[in-house]
């Protein structure tokens, strides 16, 4: 049974660490629009630039990345709150830039 | 209150945003020039914001007709500015950099109709943005500075143009230092873009880092903040510090508290400057109730006269 052990340990590292959410941004998008979350679970965000730098803004959720072309930025959070979360791109990316917006919703 | 009647109480109309008139009781005066070296005497000033020369689209198709009629109002005031204030966004940007120059130097001639010779410019997201406040410094020279006018101290600050809506470690530590030679007592007027407390963060109506500006300010006694950005008037006081937001010279942005969607208000041709605005603030003594007035012109464009500015200089501590 011991040639089990490393599989378990490995099983049980896998279901502490966070899921991580990728989303993709690009003049004036975020790919997906909304993501849904759980209230208490900690989820990692990953932001990827795919053709200049933008952000990703919730400040009632603690969340600021920052990311550019090959330089992705993330953040581990855990939402406290059930609710809807308006997100922003905050790294000014031209004049659509204020409709760069997507959904958290957190359940 | 009507039209005649607002010109009877403000003396004239006013184009853009806002006209601060700064006037002061003898013993406040005299109070303050022994605190601060230099006794603030009776001016005005004028603010302007958001003119986005290069706009093109709904809501608005006037393009820089409300700019240019705000021109010709300011420049019929009587006394005369001494200073104009421009608070960002005065251009659209463009991904063309030779259409962005040529939109600044639009901009630049419409502005030079002024009669008013003394003016002061910072940047909005969309003039220096995308390329670090270039195009801003080769028109306007350096993106944040300070200057002393008549017993007042007026400090630009730039919260657009690291991309990210922040002033800085950098400025804010230039900020720092610029306070420093100035007592607790001394008028300050800082004028920038964006708001520096947080109005409305989805909509991007704040600066990350304006608690930082807003701390190094609180010290102060006599602290104004003037802004744009938002498209609409604003009050609001943090601590000691008064700030004020002017309309825009392009379109108008609904009330945040009676929305979830941040969309222009539309465009109404029977009144084509409808939201746009003039704003006028009055220095009065605090013995003055602190109102607002309203009057809204042929075309549509608003203009309110108030009072608030003024008793930041002479407060009853100073009488």
């Amino acid at each position: 049974m011991s040639y089990l052990l490393p599989f378990l340990l490995a099983l049980l590292q896998l279901q502490a660490a966070p899921s991580v959410v990728e989303i993709s941004a690009k003049r004036f998008e975020f790919t997906p629009k909304e993501i849904h979350l759980r209230a208490g679970e900690p989820v990692t965000i990953r932001l990827i630039a795919t053709d200049r730098a933008h952000g990703l803004l919730i400040k009632d959720l603690g969340l600021d990345l920052d990311a550019d072309v090959d330089h992705p930025d993330s953040a581990t959070i855990t939402p406290a709150h059930p609710g809807k979360y308006a997100a922003i791109c905050d790294h000014y990316c031209g004049s659509g830039h204020g409709n760069m917006r997507m959904t958290f919703i957190v359940e | 209150m009507k039209r005649r009647d607002f010109l009877k109480i403000s003396g004239t109309a006013l184009g853009g945003a806002a006209l601060l008139r700064f006037t002061t009781t003898t013993a406040a005066a005299s109070l303050l020039a022994k605190k601060n070296g230099e006794a603030p005497t009776p001016f005005s000033i004028v603010q302007l914001s958001d003119t986005h020369v290069g706009f093109q689209g709904p809501p608005d198709p006037l393009g820089t007709k409300a700019f240019e009629r705000a021109v010709d109002l300011i420049n019929d005031l009587h006394p005369r500015p001494d200073l104009i204030l421009f608070t960002g966004d005065l251009t659209h940007d463009s991904d063309d950099p030779a259409e962005h120059a040529k939109r600044m130097k639009s901009f630049r001639t419409i502005a030079d109709r002024l009669r008013v010779k003394t003016r002061y410019h910072v940047p909005g997201e969309h003039d220096a943005a995308l390329d670090g406040g270039v195009l801003f410094r080769e028109n306007f020279g350096e993106t944040h500075y300070s200057f002393d006018h008549r017993g007042v101290h007026f400090i630009a600050l730039d919260n657009v143009s690291l991309g990210k809506p922040i002033v800085g470690p950098a400025q804010l530590a230039w900020l720092k230092n610029d306070l420093a030679r100035y007592p607790k007592t001394a008028p300050i007027i800082v004028f920038t873009h964006r708001p520096l407390f947080d109005l409305r963060t989805d909509w991007e109506w704040f600066t990350g880092d304006g608690d930082a500006v807003t701390n190094a300010l609180a010290p102060y006694d006599n602290v104004t903040v003037l802004y744009g950005h938002i498209h609409r008037v604003d009050h609001h006081t943090t601590g000691k510090i008064q700030h004020h937001a002017a309309r825009s010279l392009i379109f108008g942005f609904p009330d945040p508290a009676a929305t979830a969607d941040k969309k222009p208000l539309p465009f109404d041709a029977a009144e084509p400057f409808r939201n746009l605005g003039i704003r006028q603030l009055r220095g009065a003594p605090p013995s003055i109730d602190d109102v607002e007035l309203t009057s809204v012109d042929d075309s549509g464009l608003t203009a309110i006269l108030g009072n608030n500015g003024i008793q930041q200089f002479a407060k009853g501590d100073f009488a």
